[in-house]
């Protein structure tokens, strides 16, 4: 295996699009390591993209929006004083990975680029409508989450393409994000469902949503259906039911020792419901 | 295959090791510096203990390779005690028999450590969650909790 530790993104790239064999980039390591170590995946080349300037910066830019680095741990997501007030249901997300010694290392770009149908991140992410910065061989280009990963551990980057950033949006007025997820521990487990939920209200009335479900099918899903379920709503408990019944419909899951498709199809459902809620608190600036 | 040359600062002392760039910092902590105060439980991040600390922040060294501790600040329960003197966490731990076999303690000792650096007034439960990360098969975690919490204590006394 040769290990490079490049100083720029375009000679990351440059690495990743003359390599041979399995190329893999190591952010935190916490997939990368255990998959090495279990013989899963073997790399050739790994190209460590921490010695870039800029990768653990999360800086607020003029127009409100988020710019993240790469290699911008959990940890530093849930110490930022002000990233967790914007975006909670993103960062509480993120803070859900592993133990505090997976939070000291874990980045919201290993979880996406891993691949994981059930990555804590990835829906809050989608549902925050964030986006990533892409860098390859013929420039940069931006990508939305939800279009990254394309089955399980899978996604649509190309030989020699790196994320070289995370684009939160703008919070905004009157509006709020939540990721709840269900395991069957209290910690230090994987999702068998999870639920992003990030809405805007004018008054009482949700303008604006978008609902993201993880675990329940080969990748993420961003739910139209459950986004229209909840819009023009005032999420009373008619409009709960119909957003539970449009979540429990998009799901696609998987019948493994953690959770039965039956499990998995009623409870995203319920999670549904109890996220919207609290996206739907935190927009009228409760504390929820 | 070609060895890669490591500079690094591990308890405060320069050192330097070549390493293959599959090994992690666990085997060159163990192999190379003989520092075997971190144990492998599972090589995986499940069982935290491997714990040390990288520039001040708690990690599990099974999680990070050998190469990417050049130019960082490491330290290691070898760190704790200065010289013979145990560190007050050290003695509670005993005081507290908050160890049997003793393989999870280096861990639970840099971990809890860590804690109390970040937050010397930590409730129970955010030392439970704090330490969530390091399985122990043999005490029931509550001599532990105890342990650390009457540390945490006896800290905020003398400061
Ligand atoms: C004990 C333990 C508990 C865990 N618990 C959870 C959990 O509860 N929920 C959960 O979702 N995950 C969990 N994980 C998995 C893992 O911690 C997360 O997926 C984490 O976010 C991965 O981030 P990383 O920076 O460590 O990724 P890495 O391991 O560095 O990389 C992961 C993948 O992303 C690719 N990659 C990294 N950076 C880039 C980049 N800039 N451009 C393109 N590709 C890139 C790598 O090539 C690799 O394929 C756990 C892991 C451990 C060890
Ligand atoms: S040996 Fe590192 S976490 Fe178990
Ligand atoms: S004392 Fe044996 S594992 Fe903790």
């Amino acid at each position: 295996m040769d290990y490079h530790s490049p100083a720029s993104f375009a000679e990351a790239s440059a690495l990743a699009a003359n390599a041979t064999g399995i190329t893999r980039f190591l952010a935190g390591g916490t997939d990368v390591l255990v998959q090495l170590r279990s013989e899963l995946v073997k790399p050739d080349t790994l190209i460590d993209i921490k010695k870039i300037n800029g990768v653990h910066d999360i800086t607020r830019n003029a127009d409100g929006s988020w710019t993240l680095g790469v290699a911008t741990t959990g940890a530093e997501m849930s110490e930022h004083p002000e990233l967790g007030q914007d975006w909670p249901g993103v960062v509480e997300a993120m803070d859900l990975i592993g133990s505090t010694q997976v939070q000291g290392r874990a980045t919201l770009t290993g979880n996406l680029c891993n691949g994981s149908p059930a990555a804590d991140s990835v829906p809050a992410m989608v549902a925050a409508g964030v986006t990533v910065t892409v860098t390859g061989p013929d420039g940069t280009r931006e990508v939305a989450v939800e279009d990254i990963p394309t089955g399980p551990g899978k996604t649509s980057l190309t030989k020699g393409e790196v994320v070289s950033a995370v684009n939160i949006p703008a919070r905004g007025e009157n509006a709020g994000d939540a990721y709840l997820r269900f395991i069957p521990r209290t910690e230090m487990d994987i999702a068998v469902v999870g639920v992003g939920v990030d809405l805007r209200l004018d008054g009482d009335t949700i303008i604006e949503a978008r609902v993201s479900l993880g675990a329940v099918a080969p990748t993420v899903l961003l739910v139209e259906d459950c986004a229209k379920a909840i819009l023009g709503s005032t999420l009373d408990d008619a409009t709960l039911d119909a957003l539970a019944a449009a979540a429990s419909a998009a799901c696609n899951p998987i019948d493994d020792k953690r959770g039965t498709i039956a499990f998995r199809t009623e409870v995203v459902g319920v999670l549904a419901k109890r996220a919207a809620k609290i996206a739907y608190a935190r927009a009228k600036g409760e504390n929820a | 295959m070609s060895k890669l040359h490591v500079s690094t600062t591990v308890n405060g002392d320069a050192v330097e090791y070549l390493c293959d760039p599959r090994e992690t910092l666990l085997d060159c902590l163990r192999d190379k510096l003989n520092l075997t105060g971190a144990k492998e439980g599972c090589g995986t991040g499940d069982c935290g203990a491997c714990s040390v600390t990288v520039d001040g922040r708690l990690v599990c060294s099974c999680l990070m390779l050998g190469v990417e501790a050049e130019g960082k600040q490491i330290e290691t329960v070898e760190g704790i005690a200065d010289g013979d003197v145990l560190h007050p966490l050290q003695q509670k731990m005993i005081e507290y028999a908050a160890l049997q076999c003793g393989i999870c303690t280096p861990g639970i000792l840099v971990a809890a450590k860590s804690l109390l650096e970040k937050n010397p007034n930590p409730t129970e439960e955010e030392t439970r969650y704090w330490l969530a990360g390091n399985l122990c098969r043999c005490t029931g975690y509550d001599k532990i909790i105890r342990a650390v919490m009457d540390t945490a204590a006896e800290l905020r006394e003398a400061s």
